[in-house]
């Protein structure tokens, strides 16, 4: 058995697990394992300006690839910065370890200097934590830790490790275990069969049916069987903001997004269903609106991994307990016995309804010629990237116009904080994409306050060479805070106002990036076009938006799924 | 409506406090909680008693099922059960009428005297939550509580039915 210090196991268990970027920041009660660190090359530490940003840049990582993503951090200062990062990768359930360095163990409780509580900080974000004893158990822990973060559902996990146990001074045997089993943890992957079999007889039943896709088409890599199941049923598909890309959003069955923002054919749909699939999604209430008021025709069937998901806001009438790609899997082999050559003909009255909400074109905005819409910009990233970059978000106006008007092909290509809708998030979790794609064209699509959340990492951009492409959208406001004092308030403009932007532009070059701005929208074009021609240079878009347009469609708070306004002035 | 909620988890640092923290978190009710390791020292059952209608209750089972350290769940009251819990409770007995009312009632109740001295009798007794609240009310009529210390209810299901691993 190989002898080797606590620092060394916890890097050499890093590599058994087969990591190979770390984000992370140094600092006492780490310093072993970052000297560990420095005498190898199999895992490739990246040094970030603030640990809340190597939590998201783990994040990113994790959802461009589905593979855990890691964030190494110091105790105390180090361990609680990252605690946004970790309860929004907690909310979207993202795959992710965080190493937290700790006091040494006969300090813990007697507030030693950068001591914090970090297992108890972060109990009520993570899927699990540990906080480790002993030396010899640390290479148990990190194979734990990954097991748990990505099987089932997936999510964070912390690894609290006291500084005498990573003591480089002194040696322990190591020993990685081959094969994790916990017998208190479990996760059902495949459905119940007699569940099945009730879905596949809703699902055949069904005149007016509706596929749901969430996140967790997404987690369990079940695009392709999301495909083949809405094709055989002839069925349309929504997705919600996390499941967006799970379905192509240029498929001719695809209805848009759902929800608070949702188009109005996906809303109308939803509500109107006799029979609504949820693949992955939780009814969270920016979709469901009114609960009670929530699809009152449909049979429920709702797929997924987690059973407190199930029935938690919405009753699902048909509950399956599984990983939505395996259930799908079980779906499609009964379907094939079953008759669905007149499927077509059966919908056909169904499409015919959803042609006539699609004729409203609720996606369709006043155009200008003076000032340059947001949507507008977002179509024009479209096309100069073909459709195919990965777009990370931060959070608000410009999130759901990236939502709505970007219509993502491929799962994993749309990137962003759905659940705690952390501001601050896009900007690192495009550079943990740039990461686990190198040749890949990384977009973020931002705003003026949230890329001032984490613009310190325009430093880190420039010490890795990460040639990410920021799209500020600059309405010299909160937009979307804007948007509910518009819509709300009156119009008062309480706060969301910023009366001393910074120059983008020079900020940009001061990192040693390009930074290019846009005020008219005949120089749009030209302007995108520049900046995807720096392929290896990080570039900053800084383009003068509307700064009273809002996001439309939206519903009405209190109504049902289907009850929204489609402009400043009109409603369903 | 009163539920108790039986749990087999990991006897494992931090396991409760993930647990208190999933009621705590969602706004779940506590009533009591009891906990201890079990025959086998690497588990430990944990009996909460809680209220909330049908859909609180199953949201609470599955949310506490959900944690890692949890191997299984039951809400004991779905079906027949025993449960006990036990409270130690301190009489001040000033007179000879009292000391003796003390223990005839304790008698009646089978409570057990289990310290006494000049001025008060400490008594042990276990049962339903009912019935020991039904004790202390009696003990409030004939002398005066000086302070008690109650376990919070444990208990098995009836029969065949166990929460094993």
């Amino acid at each position: 058995m190989k002898m080797m210090s606590g620092a060394a196991m916890v890097v050499e268990a890093l590599k058994d697990v087969g990591v190979k970027h770390v984000f992370g920041y140094p600092g006492g009660a780490v310093l072993d394992i970052y000297d560990a660190l420095f005498a190898q090359d199999d895992v490739e530490h990246v040094l970030v300006r603030h640990e809340q940003a190597a939590a998201h840049m783990a994040d990113g990582y994790a959802r461009a690839t589905g593979k855990t993503g890691t964030v190494l951090v110091t105790s105390g200062p180090g361990a609680t910065n990252t605690i946004t990062g970790i309860a929004t990768a907690y909310m979207d359930s993202i795959p992710m370890v965080i190493l937290s360095g700790q006091v040494p163990s006969m300090h813990i409780g007697e507030d030693a200097f950068q001591e914090t509580d970090m297992v108890g900080c972060s109990r009520p974000i993570v899927k699990h934590s540990f906080l480790v004893k002993r030396a010899v158990d640390i290479p148990e822990a990190i194979a734990k830790a990954y097991y748990i973060a990505n099987t089932g559902r997936p999510g964070p996990v912390v690894v609290d490790l006291p500084k005498d146990l990573v003591n480089v001074q002194e040696e322990h045997p190591y020993h990685f275990p081959a094969d994790v089993t916990m017998r208190s943890y479990n996760p059902t992957e495949k459905g119940h069969p007699r569940q099945v079999k009730k879905a596949v007889k809703s699902l055949i039943k069904a005149k007016r049916p509706v596929l749901y896709v969430g996140g967790g088409a997404i987690a369990s890599e079940a695009s392709a069987r999301v495909i083949q199941l809405a094709e055989q049923l002839h069925a349309p598909v929504t997705c919600t903001l996390m499941g967006l890309g799970a379905f192509p959003g240029t498929h001719e069955q695809f209805l848009g997004m759902l929800g608070m923002h949702g188009t109005l054919e996906a809303n109308k749909a939803m509500h109107n269903a006799d029979c609504i699939l949820a693949l992955g999604a939780r009814f969270d209430d920016r979709v469901t609106n009114n609960v009670a008021k929530f699809c009152p025709h449909a049979d429920i069937i709702h797929v997924d991994i987690d059973p407190a998901s199930i029935s938690k806001t919405v009753n699902a009438h048909i509950p399956v307990v599984g990983s939505v790609d395996t259930v799908l899997e079980q779906i499609l082999e009964q379907l094939a016995d079953k008759e669905l050559a007149d499927q077509q003909h059966k919908l056909s009255e169904w499409w015919e309804q959803i042609a006539q909400w699609r004729t409203r074109q609720c996606l369709n905005y006043e155009d200008s010629a003076s000032v340059i819409k947001p949507q507008k910009v977002i179509q024009a990233l479209y096309k100069h990237t073909n459709g195919d970059a990965y777009v990370s978000s931060d959070v608000g106006q410009h999130q759901m116009f990236a939502a709505l008007y970007y219509p993502f092909k491929n799962p994993r290509q749309w990137i962003n904080s759905g659940g705690l809708g952390t501001m601050g998030f896009g900007l690192p979790a495009a550079m943990g994409v740039q990461f686990a794609h190198r040749d890949a064209v990384s977009v973020v699509v931002t705003g003026d306050g949230s890329i001032q959340m984490n613009i310190q990492e325009l430093s880190t951009c420039l010490q890795y060479n990460l040639p990410v492409k920021i799209i500020s959208l600059n309405n010299r406001a909160l937009g979307m805070v804007r948007q509910w004092q518009d819509m709300i308030y009156k119009g008062r403009h309480s706060h969301s106002y910023m009366d001393s932007m910074p120059d983008f532009v020079k900020l940009a070059e001061a990192y040693g990036h390009v930074g290019i701005r846009v005020d008219k929208l005949e120089d749009l074009d030209a302007a995108m076009e520049k900046c995807f021609s720096y392929t290896d240079r990080l570039v900053f878009m800084d383009i003068q938006v509307d700064q009273n347009e809002h996001v439309y469609p939206m519903q009405i708070k209190f109504g049902a799924m289907d009850d929204m306004r489609l402009s400043k002035t009109e409603r369903t | 409506m009163k539920r108790i909620i039986s749990v087999l988890m990991e006897n494992a640092p931090g396991a409760l406090s993930r647990i208190v923290g999933v009621f705590s978190q969602r706004g779940y009710n506590v009533d009591s909680l009891c906990v201890a390791p079990t025959d086998d020292p690497s588990l430990s059952r944990l009996t909460i008693t809680t209220h909330g209608d049908d859909k609180v209750i199953e949201q609470i089972t599955k949310q506490v099922n959900k944690l890692i350290d949890v191997l299984k769940v039951v809400d004991l009251t779905d079906g027949t059960h025993i449960e006990r819990e036990l409270m130690l409770v301190k009489v001040a007995t000033r007179t000879e009428g009292m000391r003796a009312e003390v223990k005839r009632n304790a008698d009646i109740f089978r409570a057990r005297i289990v310290d006494v001295n000049a001025t008060n009798y400490t008594i042990e007794i276990t049962g339903t939550t009912d019935k020991l609240d039904a004790f202390s009310t009696t003990m409030n009529q004939c002398a005066e509580i000086i302070e008690s210390s109650r376990t919070g209810v444990c208990g098995l299901a009836r029969g065949e039915r166990a929460l094993r691993p």
